[in-house]
Order: structure tokens, then sequence, then C-alpha cells
């Protein structure tokens, strides 16, 4: 398959791509792993005119944790997550995302930045971030923004990005003392999109109880979607079993699968249940609050 | 877009469109055909080359992207015309029936094995996961993988 014809750019810097996304205005889209946009290209899904490939710009492809932040460069692939002993260690919520993202060679290219720019309902990274509360860093033609991940997924593959604004970083809050977090995704087979997966981040306070909790649901609805009333269930409570399946409970509630080949909604739903009560248990135990 | 990269260790020049995707530079302008196109929809790894040493999917990239990067095909695993552990392996252990998937198993497994000398069998299965094999069953393919894994550490090139 052939995608249609379109001009390729390479620019440099992320000045000399926002300058030429400004000019080209809706006719271009951003290249930065392609795993989904070549797909889409090659059955002619998208046919952009113009293509601004990001791969060439310097100091995107760094994960790194300062000042209270863990900042993913807008090139750093999934593998290079997968890889590194910093999230494998500290937040393995994304740890276990990245190990169930397609498979290990669209990991190799696609990139943790397009998993979220992309916005397709179905991809794994939005729950994650929705769960650890994360900030999307933009950067457009004046100047830089934040973007809190909560507001930043507008509808099915759509985002709050503008089209000359390029997603340069993510930022995650460094987790505090007896955190731990869970990635826990239903999947027919390897490479395939959940039927449905849970992201889950908690922290406990010294006593034990439950400070803040962050819940995410993948492709159970036309968007992520974050579970606050789950999420209110949780805090500051002690998380004994009958706290984890009403919050468990309540994150079915919240989502919205429709029916497809991976199975009907009300089946779907169940396991958004299942899930949570699993990921919350997981979280739990890396917290070290499990018994 | 005139392009130039490294194949198999050689420096290649090419004028492509920039819709050409890395696989057809490989088999219809260089004549490298023991690339495969399996499915053509980033799924089944029969087009799996290395990109600077990492096993990509070769119809899920353009050859514009490859400008000034390393590919390395299956015909670069034994330049001498002879055969790589891994392809003496793949015979010893019959690892293949058809062989349409075995250029992608071969690259991602030659990449694997650089990084993973001496893998487990889920190791393995899991490198393999992105590399569809319709005959097989894979349990073949894993001795296989085990078989060079072993040759490789006693020092088979």
């Amino acid at each position: 398959m052939i995608p249609a014809a379109f001009e390729y750019h390479a620019p440099r810097s992320v000045q000399e791509a926002t300058a030429l996304l400004a000019r080209l205005g809706e006719e271009a889209k951003i290249l930065s792993g392609g795993q989904s946009l070549i797909p889409l290209m090659k059955l002619r899904l998208a046919s952009p005119g113009h293509l601004v490939d990001i791969n060439g710009i310097p100091g995107l492809a760094d994960i790194r944790e300062a000042d209270g932040w863990l900042r993913i460069g807008a090139l750093v692939r999934e593998s290079d997550l997968e890889e590194s002993e910093l999230i494998r260690t500290r937040y393995p919520l994304l740890h276990d995302a990245s190990r169930v993202i397609a498979d290990p060679l669209v990991r190799n290219l696609a990139t943790v930045a397009g998993n979220l720019a992309h916005a397709d309902p179905a991809n794994d990274h939005p729950a994650a971030m929705l769960a650890l509360g994360a900030e999307v860093v933009a950067v457009g033609p004046g100047g830089e923004r934040r973007i809190p991940i909560a507001g930043f997924f507008t509808g099915p593959f759509a985002t709050a990005l503008r089209p000359d604004e390029i997603l340069v970083e993510i930022r995650v809050p460094s987790p505090p003392p007896r955190s731990g977090g869970a990635y826990v995704k239903l999947e027919r087979k390897v490479g395939d999109f959940a039927t449905a997966a849970v992201a889950v981040q908690l922290a406990l306070g010294p006593g034990g109880t439950c400070e803040r909790a962050g819940i995410g649901l993948t492709n159970v609805g036309p968007t992520p979607i974050k579970a606050v009333e789950a999420e209110a269930a949780l805090a500051g409570r002690r998380l004994d079993d009958a706290t984890v399946q009403r919050a468990a409970r309540l994150a079915a509630e919240a989502s919205n699968p429709s029916d497809d080949l991976r199975g009907p909604a009300e089946y779907k739903r169940d396991m958004v249940r299942v899930l949570t009560g699993r990921a919350l248990r997981k979280a739990l135990e890396r917290a070290g609050g499990g018994r | 877009m005139r392009i130039q990269l490294t194949v198999n260790g050689e420096r290649q020049e090419a004028d492509v469109e920039p819709r050409l995707l890395l696989v057809h530079l490989l088999r219809d302008v260089l004549r490298l055909t023991g690339t495969h196109i399996g499915c053509d929809t980033t799924h089944c790894g029969a087009c799996t080359v290395l990109l600077d040493g990492r096993p990509v999917k070769s119809c899920t990239l353009f050859a514009v992207q490859a400008q000034g990067r390393e590919i390395m095909t299956v015909e670069g695993l034994a330049p001498d015309g002879g055969l790589h552990p891994l392809q003496e392996a793949f015979i010893a252990e019959h690892g293949l029936q058809c062989g349409y998937c075995t250029p992608g198993m071969l690259m991602t497994s030659y990449a694997f094995l650089a990084r993973h000398p001496a893998p487990t069998e889920e190791e393995i299965r899991l490198a393999i996961s992105g590399n569809l094999c319709r005959c097989t069953g894979y349990v073949n393919i894993v001795k296989a993988i085990q078989h060079a894994a072993s040759r490789l550490r006693q020092g088979g090139s």
C-alpha cells in the first residue's frame, strides 16, 4: 500500500518546526515515531500534504527526573521507557504500560508523546498519564504553555494542541514516598489494542491510608477516561477489600464502552471492574501497603 | 529527494519520492529482496530490518527517514556468502516451514541476542512477539534461537 504523495520537511530545531507548522496550517502533520500515522497514510485514512519530521531535532530524546518532575522528551521511544532503570524503579505504572504497547518492533520507533498526541482512545499512555496527573508541554510560535493532561483529550483523536504547536515534553510529578502504580491490560494478543485496560497510581500516608489515587481507563469510551468518582472513593481511606471493590465498581460505572469484535459493552464494563481491582491491589502492594 | 544511507556496511545513494517506504527502497531500488513484505499493515514483522542496530518494521518507515542511518538486512548477516550461526541454527532446529517470516525472525533475533546473549525461553518469546509465523507454532523457532545463543556464546562469529 502506497501513501498519497506529500512534501517532506526535516527541521533542525523546534522553532523551525513550529514556523513550518504555522505556515503550512492544517495541511501538515508531525512525523515522530510514525507507527500510527504511517499505517493510516498507507490505508489513505490520512493524506496530509506535508509531513514535518521532528526526528532530527536535538534535545528531545531525554528521560530525566529533576525538581520534583519526571520529564519525558517528545522523541523518547516506548523501548527507551521500557529499558529505563529510572522508570522501572520509580514509575512502575509507566514501565508496565511500555511493555504492553503494540509489539517490541513497533516500540523501537513509537514515541510516548505520539501515543498522547494521536489521542486514540485505544492508546495506553493517555490512561497512564491521567492516573499520574501529568502535564504536557506544548511549544508554538508564540512560546511555551503547559496543558494539564485532564484537559488535553478533547475528543476521539482530538487534543488541546493547536495546529502550529508541538508537544515537546511530558512532565509527570515525582511520586511521594509510599507510592505505587500499575497498568493492567486485557488484550487478545500482542499488538492488539486493549479490550479494556486500567492505570492506577496511589500515594499512601504514613498510617497506610490513601492520600491520593489516580485512575485512568483505556479504550472504554470515545476518549480516555479519568475515573474521578472511583478516585474520590479511595482518598482518605484505608484500602481494604470493601473499599477496593467499591472503587472498582465506580470505575466500571465511569466507563462507556461500545460493542465491537473485542466484546459486548457489558463484558467490557465488567472487565473494567475486574482490572481496576487488580491494578489497585498491585499498586497497593508496590506502595508497600499490601498485607 | 536525494538520500544517503549505509546498507549492510555499504554506502548507498538514491533519489526517492518522500512517500517511498524503506522496504520498497530496499527491495525495488537496491534489489535486496531478502526482506519480505508480509501484511503491509505493521502487524507481521516479515519486513523487519535493523535501523542503527534496532529491529523495526521497514514497511512503517519512509526511506527519507533513513537519511544518514545504518540499515542492516538479512543479506548483511553473513556477507561472505556463507551462513550466520543463527541461520544455521534455524536449519538445524527446523525453525521454519514456508520461510516467509524467516528474514524478519532472523533480524529480530540477531538484534536480541546481541543484547541478551543468554536469554530465557520467556525472554525469547517476548522478543519475537512482533514477528508472526503462521506455520511452525514458534516452538522450533525458539529452539533455534536458543541453539544460536549457545553457539554464539561459545564464540561462533
